[in-house]
């Protein structure tokens, strides 16, 4: 399996890059728990601030796979390994997500049953947001998310060994059904762990939010991972820059999308003009948090569209490189914008703490670990894959 | 078209893709710099073939769609903010996520106009309009199902026998000598097609200002559009002040309707005695119309906590001692009257309504201020939800 017709020679990263994983997810899971020890709200909140990163770029990844067999796209082929590789945490969210259930009293204005008692509002959403069914809830969607990963991914490796055309199809089929029922979990995720924090406010176009930054970081991963790998000469030698190129621009698409779909949601409610959906927004205006909201309108919009906007920067690795990291880092920061201002309810003033590194820490620790560990157990591109072939040749 | 003996290009037809990608690539090496290539369809990979660096005509696209973007906004605020400000949902005049939506529609209207005039400008050279391929056996040919080349006489190395030979040793099935069309004059600039230019134009104004204000005005029957009386706001010469709608004579009240006596005082000595039951449908009725209308800004009880809290200035509390020795016409009074920053709530809730709203405010106040002796009265009654 080492050498093959289509010139992929499999090679193996340097050891210390696992081990580099192991220790920053060390790192971080140790001062992270001494945090959840100190203060257990705050760690709480830090740390689902890292799991729903992580979880972005996981689930995205399966999404970026998925659209790949539904629209049966080549000249992505040879890039569909990596997002298998990004996505191979998924799995894990399930174990991951439990200390998040554990702190949920934490978290939750609407898991505190005498809050619940005295408002009305809250009485009449408990029959959705209660602790048993949120539970099973979150459970059930990891569970379908990892159901699919592990079918779309095993029939992908199965054909590395036999080059069965059966299995495009099949991961075509279980792709088309995995998008609309990706569409519909992705947007209970986002009301539960997100829009629920703040239990009393509501926006209908929030799941399609968190979806637009969840696929602005799949892509970002992928393409930061690719450049590197190409870069150091781990990658095929056929993939040129019209590959890297087309990445660019799907990235540069989903940036316009992100943007288009977060000023909706703020000019609706801008313009409705109601208390009940505007004091999410005043909240976020205030003190230190609308430096937050204006670095966030600026580095999540403004400075990727006109670093991609231009022809060349899109095959420019440099470019690429710091523009996918810059991304990655602004969805970050936009889910700590999204995450941290409810903390004990409404209000709180911008605060940083050493809490929410640690968490990422250990998020990236997990990351390049799993990446690692797949990269030296399986073929980094689909070596049998039916469509490779086209899209090695790819040209613009 | 008639030629001239000037000579415009030499054109070679390949029979597929990829000999006309390999000659491509053959003629970049040699040196050719202004050729081009004709293809029924894009095929990947020519970009690099013909060694053509990132198009230039995105900066036009970058220029016009930022010129277009600017100059709608400034548009929107000349002509909302400045020139005629309206008031739109309580808005600033100059609101800019407002704005943006149509901001980004221009932009994106200029930006893919110009695109394609700047395209058909550089193409066509214009003003000349006429390209010199056109009704050539070439591009009769690569425009259905053949492929072909073509270098320019303009190109520093242009030897006709010379790029003949070349084409004919990479494939071609056939080469041609293309030649300047005979015409020097534009045909944009023929006075036949300057009058027809007129004509249409005229043509579509007149047509247009005939059918918004002429044809469309034409009634069939007009036996209910005009009548012998005066419609509201018209102007009338039978009276000296010219209006039409003329005022009551002081003192005029309607059918079934006695006039409340203390409107415009502010202080009244006296006021009316509450002529209702507190019935329990009564109260409900108190309750709803308390919710709707007073409640935003004193608050559910009538605290004065209000959910506008800050963006208008809070009512008052009504347990204070104050308001809880009121009599309740004195209540009934300021809701019809208004006082202070509140306005008159006559127009919006009818006397019965104002009635029953004085009398559940009676029931939160007796609430807020339970004594121990009501929670006996209680204890007596059978328990009702509401």
């Amino acid at each position: 399996m080492t050498n093959n017709d289509t010139g992929y020679i499999k090679r193996t990263l340097p050891k210390n890059v696992g081990k580099l994983g192991i220790i920053l997810f060390l790192v971080g899971a140790i001062t992270g728990s001494v945090g959840f020890f100190l203060d257990p709200a705050r760690a709480s909140y830090s740390y689902l601030n890292s799991y729903l990163f992580i979880l972005s770029i996981a689930v995205g990844s399966l999404l970026l796979v998925a659209i790949e067999y539904a629209a049966n796209a080549t000249w992505s082929t040879p890039f569909r390994r990596m997002s298998e590789f990004l996505a191979s945490s998924l799995p894990l969210l399930i174990l991951l997500v439990i200390p998040l259930l554990l702190n949920i009293q934490n978290l939750f204005l609407w898991s505190h049953s005498e809050e619940v008692a005295k408002d009305h509002m809250l009485q009449a959403k408990s029959v959705y947001l209660n602790t048993p069914f949120f539970s099973v809830r979150v459970f059930v969607i990891l569970l379908i998310w990892s159901l699919f990963y592990y079918l779309i991914v095993k029939n992908s490796r199965q054909q590395d060994e036999t080059g069965d055309l059966l299995m495009t199809k099949k991961n075509n089929k279980l792709s088309i059904i995995f998008i609309p029922v990706f569409a519909i979990t992705v947007t209970l995720q986002s009301i539960d762990w997100i829009m629920s924090l703040e239990s009393r406010w509501f926006s209908t176009m929030f799941g399609v939010y968190l979806f637009a930054g969840i696929t602005c970081s799949a892509l970002a991963a992928l393409t930061f991972i690719s450049v590197m790998l190409k870069e150091k000469g781990y990658f095929h030698p056929k993939i040129t820059k019209d590959h890297f190129y087309s990445l660019g621009t799907l990235m540069f698409v989903f940036i316009c999308f992100w943007g288009y779909i977060a000023f909706s949601q703020y000019m609706l409610i801008w313009y409705g003009n109601l208390p009940e959906e505007t004091f999410w927004f005043m909240q976020r205006w205030k003190g230190g948090w609308k430096i937050v909201s204006l670095f966030i309108i600026f580095g999540h919009f403004l400075v990727p569209f006109s670093v991609l906007l231009s022809h060349p920067s899109k095959t420019n690795f440099k470019k690429l490189k710091f523009i996918s990291i810059w991304i990655l880092a602004m969805h970050f920061i936009d889910l700590y914008w999204l995450i941290m201002p409810g903390m004990n309810g409404n209000g709180l003033n911008f605060s940083f703490s050493w809490m929410d590194i640690s968490f990422l820490v250990a998020t990236i620790g997990i990351i390049i670990y799993m990446f690692n560990r797949m990269f030296e157990k399986y073929n980094l591109i689909p070596v049998k894959d039916p469509k490779l072939q086209r899209g090695l040749d790819f040209h613009l | 078209m008639s030629r001239s003996n000037k000579l415009h290009s030499v054109a070679a037809i390949f029979d597929n893709p990829d000999k006309v990608i390999f000659a491509a690539e053959k003629v970049r090496d040699e040196g050719y710099k202004k050729f081009d290539v004709n293809t029924p369809y894009p095929i990947h990979g020519m970009d690099e073939a013909m060694g053509l660096g990132s198009s230039k005509i995105g900066f036009v696209t970058l220029f016009f769609g930022l010129f277009g973007g600017a100059f709608i906004l400034l548009f929107m605020w000349w002509s909302l903010a400045l020139s005629y400000p309206l008031f739109i949902g309580g808005k600033p005049f100059f609101s800019l996520p407002a704005f943006f939506p149509i901001t980004f529609e221009t932009a994106v209207l200029f930006a893919c106009v110009s695109t394609f005039i700047a395209l058909i400008t550089v193409f066509f050279k214009l003003p000349f309009n006429n390209h010199p391929l056109h009704d050539t056996d070439y591009m009769k040919q690569v425009s259905v199902d053949k492929y072909g080349i073509y270098i320019l006489l303009e190109d520093e190395k242009f030897d006709k026998d010379k790029i003949i030979e070349l084409f004919n040793s990479l494939g071609a099935s056939s080469t041609e000598l293309i030649y300047q069309p005979k015409e020097e004059k534009y045909s944009m600039f023929q006075p036949k097609y300057l009058i027809f230019l007129v004509f249409l134009a005229v043509g579509t104004s007149a047509s247009t200002y005939l059918m918004l204000n002429k044809l469309m005005y034409i009634n069939p029957f007009n036996w209910m559009e005009f009548q012998e009386k005066l419609n509201p706001q018209e102007s009338s010469l039978f009276f000296a002040d010219r209006r039409s709608m003329r005022t009551p004579v002081n003192g005029t009240v309607a059918r079934g309707f006695i006039p409340y006596p203390y409107k415009g005082i502010a202080n009244p000595k006296e006021v009316l005695s509450n002529p209702t039951l507190p019935t329990t449908s009564f109260l409900k009725l108190g309750k709803k119309k308390y919710l709707t209308f007073c409640s935003p800004c004193h608050g559910n009880f009538g605290e004065g906590d209000s959910r506008l809290n800050g963006q208008f200035p809070n009512g008052p509390t009504f347990h204070s001692d104050k308001v809880r020795n009121f009599k309740d016409g004195m209540i009934y009074h300021i809701i019809t009257n208004g006082q202070n920053s509140m306005s008159a709530y006559d127009r919006q809730i009818s006397r019965e309504e104002r009635w029953a709203i004085v009398d559940y405010i009676r029931v939160l106040q007796r609430a807020k201020n339970a004594k121990n002796s009501d929670l006996e009265e209680i204890k007596k009654e059978p328990s009702t939800n509401d």
